[in-house]
């Protein structure tokens, strides 16, 4: 069969994403319906940059989630090697394609273990967008959690917090990479103690934000806490216990799942590198909104210092770590890039997008086509993330 | 003003100690040891032969004491083997075990010895360091005034079209990886197949097959603007956008201020207002971005200085971590641990002295 042209390339490309553009449109005519009904999130749609941004980020999360544990936009297994297709250029036929039941052609070409760049490319943005929002999430729950009691109680604690962010933040992300994700570090166990440490959080800032509003109704706040603890403590337990690892405190049977260990050690030093700048932005945000006269009341009434921190400052500090959390997930997701580009962290033939574009650097002045797809990806994410901040932060600042 | 300093230099050499120790104890871990002793001695040492290797240099004492000798506080490690031959920390081929010193560590100028290059880390790192200082030095005379005239165009006139596209190009840079953006310069600029190189040699425009040198190799020779641009550009960019956003809102500010609008409606031009009045005062929070700004420099050069292959500090950086060489790895995040750290303290100084309003008591 001959190679296709450029043309029919674009088209079979855009006919492989139909289904997330049908989601795309669902979305958007769903949402601009009924944007007066959805605060902040349906004012984002009278923003032009917000809505690009906002087009960008779904585009790929649609992606992600269709053509990752759906399996629905990819054309070839991405691990799958076909001989003779070795750094072919886009839209070359797959030999004996019929026969074997395989899509004819390798859409934007082979790289250089002649697995379709097209697949790899898809199959890497589910990566991206399951590592990237959750990791950021438990760096906010880390963030905030410290942030908040440094900035309101400052003193002795606040010296002492800020003096061990600063310490994270003069490392060099690179070093300290390398540092925490080489296989010898792995086998020590430090990165899964480091889980451990890092991912009760979550349930520290669920029993407090819990606690502080219901202590006074102990029969509401009882049966809720002890609900809400198992379900988090039986997670929490799953994550950081593996059969066979270091931490192994759950027995078989009630382990849930397990996070493959090259995944949890990313996770956990992207976590690391992330959580000390939240802290700082918190901590500076609970230090401005403590002197306000609403926070004044609410010492005068007698609440006690952990309501104040969470019910109060935290609901009046959202603007500004919402646009810092869309920032962030871009920001993680170049970190992420940053990892694979070293070979850091996840399986060598793992399609995420840092990793691809390691591996098609080393042939860059003759085959292009094997980077370039995973570079314009991270790209349109991560600028679609800022656009997104961007927008977000315009029309939080408008009212 | 003083004390402010004093206590910052406390603070710093403690953050210091601090990190180096927590790269020392990751580096130490048994594993990491052990790798070394194959790497170093034999690949196909059994158990007992690595602990002899590793007790033979030293490696074997508890971690705060090897911690302590390489600091230079405590006295170097000595191992008497059975023929009699003593080694130690300080003995080398320059002084023998009578007329070594008793402390050599990092205080007294002893940054040990590479595995990887096989050469004193203090001539690594210094060769090195200068390699990267010449691509810092491009970065920043590249990336600043860039930066700063985006960023006063863009906060000149708040809203205007020209804002509009430079925030938008800002916002692109930000969110353009070293990684990425050093690909796609390579695949436009530098490749003998793609991009514009090949048309401007078919025209005659260039005499090269390429525009661009995709390898900044030859550049720690000699630099030239065909080798250097790319390097050059990919670092600075990223820093530039963001640098470019603190200016705009700065700028922003500044010109919604009750004194320009005075000095307008005397009738002072438009332009003479933005050089005279606005920028001055436009350009303080800047400064201190861009101090901060060179920490994450130092990431990008990591990058860039591997995937154009220019043999710097980053790299270095890169070939030390990847084979556990401890003393380079710890003379590394010494070094930028250091330029962190002084960055940060000139930025708040600047910062003081740049802003009448700031005073520190």
């Amino acid at each position: 069969m001959e190679p296709l042209s450029w043309g029919a390339i674009i088209t079979r490309i855009f006919l492989q994403f139909g289904p997330v553009w049908i989601a795309l449109i669902a979305t958007f005519a769903l949402s601009i319906a009924y944007k007066r009904k959805l605060g902040l999130y349906g004012k984002l749609f009278d923003s032009t940059i917000g809505m690009i941004g906002f087009a960008l980020v779904m585009f790929w999360v649609f992606t992600a989630i269709i053509g990752g544990p759906l399996d629905m936009i990819v054309t070839h297994d991405a691990l799958t090697q076909i001989s003779g297709l070795k750094n072919k250029t886009p839209g070359i036929a797959v030999p004996g394609a019929e026969e074997k039941e395989l899509y004819s052609y390798y859409l934007l070409g082979g790289d250089n273990l002649a697995r379709d760049v097209f697949s790899r490319m898809v199959k890497g943005s589910w990566v991206v967008v399951a590592i990237a929002p959750l990791a950021t999430v438990f760096a906010f729950m880390v963030g905030i959690t410290l942030g908040l009691p440094a900035g309101y109680f400052g003193g002795k604690l606040d010296t002492l917090l800020s003096f061990f962010a600063n310490l994270i933040l003069a490392f060099p992300v690179i070093l300290l990479f390398y540092l925490l994700v080489t296989p010898e570090i792995v086998e020590t166990g430090i990165p899964s103690y480091m889980a451990a440490v890092l991912f009760i959080f979550p349930l520290i800032f669920a029993a407090v934000l819990l606690n502080s509003r219901y202590h006074t109704q102990p029969r509401i706040r009882t049966p809720m806490m002890i609900g809400v603890l198992v379900v988090l403590g039986w997670l929490y337990l799953s994550t950081i216990s593996e059969v066979g690892s270091k931490i192994a405190v759950l027995p078989a049977y009630l382990d849930g799942f397990d996070v493959p260990g090259g995944i949890l050690v990313v996770f956990v030093s992207v976590v690391f590198v992330n959580s000390p700048t939240v802290f700082r932005i918190v901590r500076s945000l609970a230090m401005d909104i403590k002197t306000r006269d609403y926070v004044a009341a609410a010492q005068t009434r007698g609440e006690g210092a952990w309501y104040i921190m969470l019910w109060e400052i935290l609901p009046n500090a959202r603007g500004p770590l919402i646009v810092d959390f869309c920032l962030r997930i871009g920001y993680t997701t170049i970190l992420l890039g940053t990892l694979g580009f070293f070979g850091l962290g996840l399986p060598p033939e793992s399609p995420d997008w840092g990793s691809t574009i390691n591996e098609g650097r080393k042939l860059l002045s003759i085959y292009l086509h094997p980077a370039l797809p995973p570079a314009l990806a991270l790209l349109s994410l991560v600028l679609g993330l800022n656009l997104l901040a961007d927008g977000l932060r315009e029309e939080s600042l408008r009212d | 003003m003083k004390q402010f300093i004093l206590r910052r230099l406390g603070t710093m050499v403690l953050t210091a100690l601090c990190l180096t120790f927590i790269v020392f104890v990751l580096t130490n871990l048994a594993p990491n040891l052990e790798k070394v002793a194959k790497n170093q001695g034999n690949a196909r040492m059994n158990d007992q032969e690595v602990h002899s290797w590793l007790e033979k240099r030293g490696y074997l004492a508890p971690l705060p004491i090897k911690y302590g000798q390489w600091l230079g506080v405590l006295p170097g490690y000595t191992h008497q083997a059975d023929d009699g031959v003593i080694t130690g920390r300080c003995i080398n081929k320059d002084n023998t075990a009578q007329t070594a010193p008793t402390f050599c560590g990092v205080l007294q100028g002893h940054w040990g010895i590479s595995t990887v290059f096989r050469k004193s880390v203090s001539s690594v790192i210094s060769e090195r360091l200068a390699l990267t200082g010449w691509l810092m030095m491009w970065v920043m005379i590249v990336m600043v005034p860039g930066a700063l005239i985006i960023g006063v165009f863009a906060g000149m006139r708040e809203g205007s079209r020209t804002d509009r596209s430079l925030s938008t190009v800002s916002i692109l840079t930000t969110a353009t990886p070293e990684y990425v953006s050093g690909v796609i310069f390579i695949a436009l600029l530098a490749s003998s197949k793609f991009g514009i190189s090949p048309l401007l040699h078919e025209w005659g425009w260039i005499e090269t097959k390429t525009l661009f040198k995709g390898t900044a190799t030859s550049a720690m020779k000699e630099i030239t603007f065909i080798n250097f641009f790319l390097p050059v550009i990919t670092i600075a960019l990223y820093g530039m956008g963001y640098i470019a956003r603190m200016t705009r809102a700065s700028m922003t500010e500044v010109m919604t201020a009750q004194y320009i609008r005075t000095a307008r409606l005397k009738g002072v031009s438009f332009p003479a207002v933005v050089m005279k009045h606005a920028l001055r005062n436009a350009l303080i929070a800047p400064f201190t971005v861009i101090m901060l700004q060179i920490p994450w420099l130092l990431n990008g050069v990591v990058i860039v200085e591997t995937l154009f292959n220019y043999k710097g500090f980053g790299w270095t950086l890169v070939q030390a971590a990847g084979n556990n060489d401890i003393e380079l790895l710890l003379g590394v995040s010494v070094v930028s641990v250091v330029v962190v750290l002084v960055t940060q303290l000139i930025s708040d100084i600047g910062y003081v002295y740049l802003n009448p309003r700031i005073r520190i008591s």
